[in-house]
C-alpha cells in the first residue's frame, strides 16, 4: 500500500509499441507530491501518447505506472478517473450539447461519485470562478472563444479534485495576450499545490511554471532535471534543432 | 456566494431544478401528462371496434419506440433488435400458456428480456456504429432461426396457439399502463446521473471516460431496460395474434417501424416518439388499406425521405420554429 513518502506517481519503464513503431520507450520518471512536472520534446516524440497511456486511453506494451503506489497500467481510464487523474486534451473536447455548467460538473458527478444536485451546482459554480467564468454557466460552449474553451475544459478536470492533472499542451492556440492570461491561471492553480504534468511546447511557460522537466525524443527520455538545465544540455538542443530552427529562445507556440 | 454570483446561480437553478425538487413547471406537465393518460384510456368507452383497434396499435408502438429512444436516443445506437426481444416476449407467452397464467408469463418475459439483453450488451456494446446496428438486425434473425430450428427439432408445428379470451379494451389498458411506466422510468432516468452520463456519452465517449464513467454499464444498463420493455409488450399482444410463428414474431418490418416511428418524432425528448407514432400508425393504416402489396416499398421511402427531410423529427421541427418566432418576438420588441 501507498506509505506518506510515495510519489504520486512513478512511471517505470514504460514502452508502447504500435505495430513496429516504438511510440514510446522504456520511459521511467517520478512525480512527487506537489510537484510541476514539464514533459518536453520536439514535435512526434511521444509525449501525448505517453500522457495517454498515464490516463488509461492507451495500456502500455511493457512496464507499469503507479499512481500512489498502486499499479493504474491495466484499468480502464474510467477507473483512472475515479481514481484521481484528470486530464485535457490537445484539442478542446467540450459537450456541445451540454451548457457550460453541464461541462465542468461532468466530472464532478462522476470522478468524485458523490456530489449531486444542489452540492454539484455549488461545486461548479465555484470552479467556474476559480478559472475566470463566473456567469458564463448557463451560456452554451459553442459561443464561447478558444480559451474560454480551454478554461472549461481546465475547471472540468480540476473538478472532483484529481490528484494528478495531466496539460496536454493547455497553452496551445492561444495568441500572445491570452497566452498571458492562460500561464497566469496555471499559476494560480499551481499556488493550490497541485502536482501536475505538464506537455507544452511554449517555453516561456515550461520555466515559469515547472520545477522539474523531463525531455523526450524518439519516444525515449534523453535529459531530466531544472527547466535552466535541460534546456541548456546539448542533446535537448540537437533535439529541438535538428526538428525546427528554433534556435535558443524557444519561444514560440510550435503545435 | 457573492452577490454578482447570484443572478448566475437563479438562472441555473431554473434549468437543473430538476435534479432537485419538482419545479411548479413539472407538477403542471406531470398533471397535464396525467390527464392525457386518463383522456386516452376513455378511448374503449367511445369505441370498441375500428378505432380501438387503432388504439391498441398505438399504444404498442408508443411502448417500442419510447422505450427504444430510452437507449438509442442519448447513446446514438441505432438498435434494430426491438423484433428480437419483442419475439422473445411472444413466444414465452405462446410456449408458456398451458404452465403458467398470463401475468406469471408476462413478468417472465421481462426478466427473459432483461437478462438476454444484459448478455447481448456486455458483447456488443463495445463494437460501435454500423457494426452494432448489423449486429442487432442479425440478431433478430438469429432468434427466429433458433426458435424455428427448434420447433422442428422437437416435432412441433412451426407456430403455437395462444389462445386466451382477452378484449382489445384489456389490451388497450394493458399498454397503456405499461407506456405510463416507460414514461416514469425514462423521466426519472432523465435527471439522475445515469441521464447525465448518456448525454455526454452519445457526445463525446472519451470525454465521458476520462470523466470517469464507466460508459459500458451506462449502455448496458439502458439497453436491458429498453429491450426488457420490447420482451413486455410481445408477451401482452401475443393474444391477439391467436396464433404465433417465427415469420410474425421476428419480423424485421418491426424493428425498423420503430425506428421510423422514433426517428420521425424526434429522439431527444421522452415524449417525441409519441409525436411520430400517431400519424404513421394511422398512415401505415392507410397505406396497408389501399396499396397491400407496396408497403416494404413505401415503408423504405418513408425511412429515406425522414432522415433527409426532418432529421431531427418533428419534435426538432417544433423546437426550431418555436425558437425563430421567439427570436423574431424579440428582434421586434
Amino acid at each position: 500500500m501507498a506509505d506518506a513518502g510515495a510519489a504520486a506517481m512513478a512511471v517505470n519503464g514504460v514502452t508502447k509499441r504500435f505495430g513496429g513503431l516504438v511510440a514510446v520507450d522504456n520511459m521511467s520518471f517520478q512525480l512527487a507530491r506537489n510537484e510541476v512536472l514539464g514533459l518536453i520534446g520536439p514535435n512526434g516524440s511521444g509525449k501525448t501518447t505517453m500522457l495517454n497511456l498515464i490516463s488509461g486511453a492507451l495500456k502500455p506494451s511493457a512496464g507499469t505506472i503507479l499512481l500512489e503506489g498502486e499499479d493504474i497500467s491495466a484499468s480502464a481510464p474510467s477507473r483512472i478517473a475515479t481514481r484521481g487523474v484528470a486530464r485535457t486534451f490537445q484539442i478542446v473536447r467540450m459537450v456541445p450539447t451540454l451548457a457550460v455548467l453541464y461541462n465542468v460538473a461532468a466530472r464532478g458527478a462522476f470522478a468524485h461519485g458523490r456530489g449531486w444536485g444542489r452540492e454539484l451546482r455549488e461545486h461548479a459554480l465555484g470552479l467556474l470562478q476559480r478559472v475566470g467564468l463566473q456567469g458564463a454557466g448557463d451560456a452554451s460552449v459553442a459561443t464561447l472563444t478558444y480559451i474560454d474553451q480551454k478554461r472549461v475544459e481546465l475547471a472540468r478536470a480540476l473538478a472532483a479534485e484529481p490528484k494528478i492533472l495531466l496539460l496536454d499542451e493547455w497553452l496551445a492556440g492561444l495568441n500572445p495576450t491570452e497566452l498571458r492570461t492562460g500561464i497566469a491561471l496555471i499559476e494560480k492553480i499551481r499556488a493550490e499545490g497541485r502536482t501536475i504534468v505538464i506537455v507544452e511546447h511554449v517555453m516561456d511557460a515550461i520555466r515559469s511554471l515547472c520545477d522539474r522537466c523531463v525531455v523526450m525524443n524518439s519516444g525515449a527520455k534523453i535529459a531530466e532535471g531544472t527547466p535552466r538545465e535541460v534546456l541548456a544540455d546539448a542533446e535537448v538542443i540537437r533535439a529541438y534543432l535538428g526538428d525546427d530552427d528554433l534556435g535558443d529562445d524557444l519561444g514560440a507556440a510550435d503545435a | 456566494m457573492s452577490g454578482g454570483g447570484d443572478h448566475h446561480t437563479v438562472s441555473f437553478v431554473q434549468t437543473v431544478r430538476a435534479a432537485l425538487v419538482l419545479s411548479r413547471r413539472e407538477q403542471v406537465s406531470l398533471l397535464a401528462v396525467a390527464l392525457i393518460f386518463g383522456a386516452a384510456a376513455l378511448l374503449p368507452v367511445f369505441n370498441t371496434g375500428y378505432w380501438l383497434s387503432i388504439g391498441v396499435s398505438i399504444a404498442m408502438f408508443t411502448v417500442l419506440a419510447t422505450s427504444w429512444t430510452l437507449f438509442s436516443g442519448p447513446t446514438n445506437y441505432i438498435a434494430l433488435s426491438t423484433a428480437a426481444f419483442f419475439g422473445i416476449g411472444m413466444y414465452i407467452v405462446g410456449g408458456g400458456l398451458p404452465y403458467l397464467p398470463f401475468p406469471a408469463l408476462v413478468a417472465v418475459a421481462a426478466i427473459t428480456g432483461a437478462l438476454f439483453a444484459a448478455v447481448v450488451g456486455l458483447a456488443t456494446l463495445r463494437i460501435s456504429g454500423v457494426y452494432f446496428v448489423i449486429f442487432t438486425l442479425g440478431l433478430a434473425e438469429l432468434v427466429r432461426q433458433v426458435v424455428a430450428w427448434a420447433q422442428h427439432v422437437m416435432g412441433t408445428s412451426s407456430g403455437l396457439y395462444v389462445l386466451i379470451g382477452m378484449s382489445d379494451q384489456a389490451m388497450y389498458w394493458l399498454l397503456l399502463g405499461v407506456a405510463a411506466l416507460v414514461y416514469l422510468v425514462g423521466w426519472f432516468i432523465g435527471r439522475s446521473r445515469l441521464g447525465f452520463a448518456l448525454r455526454i456519452i452519445g457526445n463525446d465517449e472519451v470525454v465521458a471516460v476520462h470523466s470517469g464513467i464507466n460508459t459500458a454499464r451506462a449502455k448496458v444498463v439502458l439497453f436491458v431496460i429498453s429491450s426488457s420493455f420490447a420482451a413486455v409488450t410481445g408477451a401482452l399482444v401475443a393474444p391477439r395474434w391467436s396464433y404465433v410463428e417465427p415469420s410474425i414474431a421476428f419480423s424485421p418490418f418491426l424493428s425498423f417501424e420503430v425506428v421510423i416511428m422514433a426517428l420521425l418524432g424526434g429522439v431527444h425528448r421522452l415524449w417525441g416518439p409519441l409525436v411520430g407514432v400517431i400519424p404513421f400508425t394511422l398512415l401505415w393504416e392507410f397505406i396497408s388499406a389501399k396499396f397491400p402489396a407496396q408497403t416494404t416499398l413505401l415503408l423504405g421511402a418513408c425511412f429515406l425521405l425522414i432522415v433527409y427531410f426532418i432529421p431531427r423529427g418533428v419534435v426538432g421541427l417544433i423546437e426550431d420554429t418555436v425558437r425563430q418566432l421567439r427570436r423574431r418576438k424579440s428582434d421586434n420588441g
